[in-house]
Formats: C-alpha cells, sequence, structure tokens
C-alpha cells in the first residue's frame, strides 16, 4: 500500500464500470453471450489500467511509461480488426445482412469506446491525486454523461422523413409510390409479395443529406434493422423474396420495400425512424471549410 | 472474373422469339409456363422475371 493504491484503484473501477455501462446487448444483438461479453470486459479493463497508471507514472517522473499508451493505441486497433472479421464471417449467414459499412461502424465504436474507457480512468485519477476524492467522483459522473453523448449518434428520423406507401405491380414491375424496385414475373410470388410487402417512402429534409441516405451501406442497416427487429418472410433459396431500397433519381427520394413478419406499419415506421445514420455513410456536400 | 448475373434458363410460349446458349423450355398454355417457371426458380435459386406474357427467364443475382 501506498499513496497511490487507493486512486490506481478508483481509477480502474471507474474505467471498467464505464466500458460495462457502454457495453449493452440490443436489438444489434452484438456482442450476444458471455463470452463476448467477457472480451470486452477483460480489454476495458485492461485500458482502465493504462489510463490510471499514466498519472502516478508522469508523477514520479517515469516520462517514458506514457510510450505504453501507443501501445495500448496498437492493441486496441486490433480489436477493431477482430470485430470486422468476426462480424463479416458471420454476415454471410444472415437472411438480409449487415453490410460492410454497418459492420465498420460497429468495428470502430468497439475500438472508441477502449479509448473512451483510458480517458476516463486518466482524468479521474488525475483528478484523485491532484485534488480530493470528491472532485474524482464529480468527474467520473461528467464522465458518464460525456461517454453518453458520444454513444448516441444521429438516427434517421433526423435527416429524412418517413412516409408508409402502397405496393403496386405494373405488369410484372414492382413499385413503391412511383419508385421502380424490381421484376417479378410469377403471380404467385406477386400475391406473397402485395400480402406481406410494406412500403415505405424516405424524403431528405435537405440536400445535403442526399447522398447520405444513397449510400448501399446505409441502405442495407436499414433493412437489416427492420428484419432483425420484424421477422423476415424470406428463406434461403427465395431469392425472389428479398427486401430492397431504390432510389428515385429525380429528387433523391429513397423507395424501402420489406417483407416483415409482424404486420404492423406504424411499428415498421418507428424502426426506420430509429435506425443509426452509419458515420461512414454521413457526407457534407455542403461544408466548405 | 466473377460472372454478377447470369440468365440460367428461359421459358416461353413462343420458340422463335428466344435463342442462345441458355436452357429454354417451350410451353403449350402460359399456365404451364408459369408452373415450369416456378419450378425452376426453385430448383436454380433465381428469380424469374418476365420479360412479356409469353417469356420468362430465371436469372441468378
Amino acid at each position: 500500500m501506498n499513496e497511490y493504491t487507493y486512486p490506481i484503484l478508483f481509477g480502474i473501477i471507474v474505467g471498467t464500470a464505464i466500458r460495462v455501462f457502454m457495453l449493452r446487448t440490443d436489438y444489434r444483438q452484438y456482442p450476444t453471450y458471455l463470452h463476448g461479453k467477457i472480451i470486452h470486459l477483460s480489454l476495458g479493463f485492461i485500458a482502465a489500467s493504462l489510463g490510471t497508471i499514466a498519472i502516478p507514472s508522469i508523477m514520479e517522473k517515469e516520462f517514458t511509461a506514457v510510450t505504453f499508451l501507443t501501445l495500448a493505441a496498437s492493441q486496441f486497433r486490433e480489436v477493431r480488426n477482430m470485430e470486422r472479421n468476426t462480424l463479416s464471417e458471420m454476415d454471410s449467414y444472415e437472411l438480409v445482412p449487415r453490410g460492410n459499412t454497418y459492420i465498420e461502424g460497429i468495428a470502430v465504436a468497439f475500438e472508441s469506446r477502449n479509448y473512451l474507457v483510458i480517458f476516463t480512468s486518466f482524468i479521474v485519477t488525475l483528478c484523485y491525486l491532484a485534488l480530493n476524492i470528491w472532485v474524482a467522483l464529480g468527474a467520473t459522473i461528467l464522465c458518464f454523461i460525456a461517454c453518453m453523448i458520444f454513444m448516441s449518434g444521429s438516427k434517421l428520423s433526423d435527416i429524412v422523413t418517413v412516409e408508409q406507401s402502397d405496393l403496386t405491380f405494373d405488369g410484372a414491375g414492382l413499385y413503391v409510390d412511383n419508385i421502380y424496385i424490381m421484376n417479378i414475373g410469377l403471380p404467385e410470388r406477386q400475391e406473397e409479395i402485395l400480402k406481406y410487402g410494406m412500403g415505405f417512402i424516405l424524403t431528405p429534409k435537405s440536400f445535403s443529406v442526399r447522398s447520405t441516405i444513397a449510400n448501399l451501406g446505409q441502405r442495407q442497416a436499414i433493412l437489416h434493422d427492420v428484419s432483425v427487429s420484424m421477422g423476415v418472410f424470406r428463406d434461403s433459396g427465395t431469392p425472389a423474396l428479398v427486401p430492397l431500397i431504390k432510389r428515385d433519381l429525380n429528387d433523391g427520394r429513397i423507395g424501402v420495400f420489406i417483407l416483415p413478419q409482424l404486420q404492423d406499419p406504424a411499428r415498421a415506421k418507428e424502426i426506420i425512424s430509429a435506425v443509426p445514420v452509419l458515420e461512414n455513410a454521413i457526407q457534407m456536400p455542403s461544408k466548405k471549410r | 472474373m466473377k460472372m454478377e448475373k447470369a440468365i440460367l434458363a428461359a421459358v416461353t410460349t413462343k420458340t422463335d422469339k428466344v435463342a442462345g446458349s441458355a436452357a429454354v423450355f417451350t410451353c403449350e398454355t402460359k399456365e404451364e409456363m408459369e408452373a415450369v417457371a416456378a419450378n425452376l426458380e426453385a430448383i436454380l435459386d433465381g428469380i424469374a422475371h418476365a420479360l412479356s406474357d409469353h417469356l420468362y427467364i430465371i436469372v441468378k443475382h
């Protein structure tokens, strides 16, 4: 026991706690089970330790110890690779895949959350050692709030308006509103699609977001989220029954065609509105400098 | 080179409308054509697209 024991313990506990707080299993179903969680909790613990130890090392004038943080950076980049590989492998077995853009977004989130843990531990330990435990507790609360802000990105409802629209067939062509989706030849398939299918039109709220919702990865993310939450009326070997999103070239609206098992348009609209806007799909064509 | 899309088969009631290397199935009636196309769709894991009233193609996507 020395003067650093309690600050270090405090920093590690807060850092690990913040990782637990940021590790939630929801409809994205990832990480699903105990083993996946243990990996991330252990890494969170390591990140917390690294962030915490940096402060006493600096105070003891061991400046080279800070180079450990670069080691941490390369370590957590590995986390990103690991997540990307696992999710890409699993993606080929999904009825409606997530798509690479969504996977990349998840992988980046896993990496960045470890850095948030390092920062939290760093700040909390610094406050404890430089001032006192009460300031450190205050810093903890601020860090939790900051993490909450960093965690929540924008939703689709922030950038588009979602409206339900009828599905129609013009000959063999399937349309959502006036947006052509695909050619369905067989009358029985057409009946199934009219019975189970649902159509939505997403209208961009401004010019800048047109390219964001046109992004193929963003579109796939919408289809995946809806299919996960509401089920999907398809199986392997029925390529005709596939949810699709097509774009109206004239005004940038997109037509969403889904085949949910749960026939509840209001719920579907809610889910589409809550789809995250993928970091990698965001473009800012109107921002010059 | 990886083929993204390919016509696996054509089902028709008018043989003179189709030619080429894909398998062509000639049918007597529209109903027969639909039945054959539905079967082929399931067997080949493709989608039956209607090009006209008497011509279906099965396409692998």
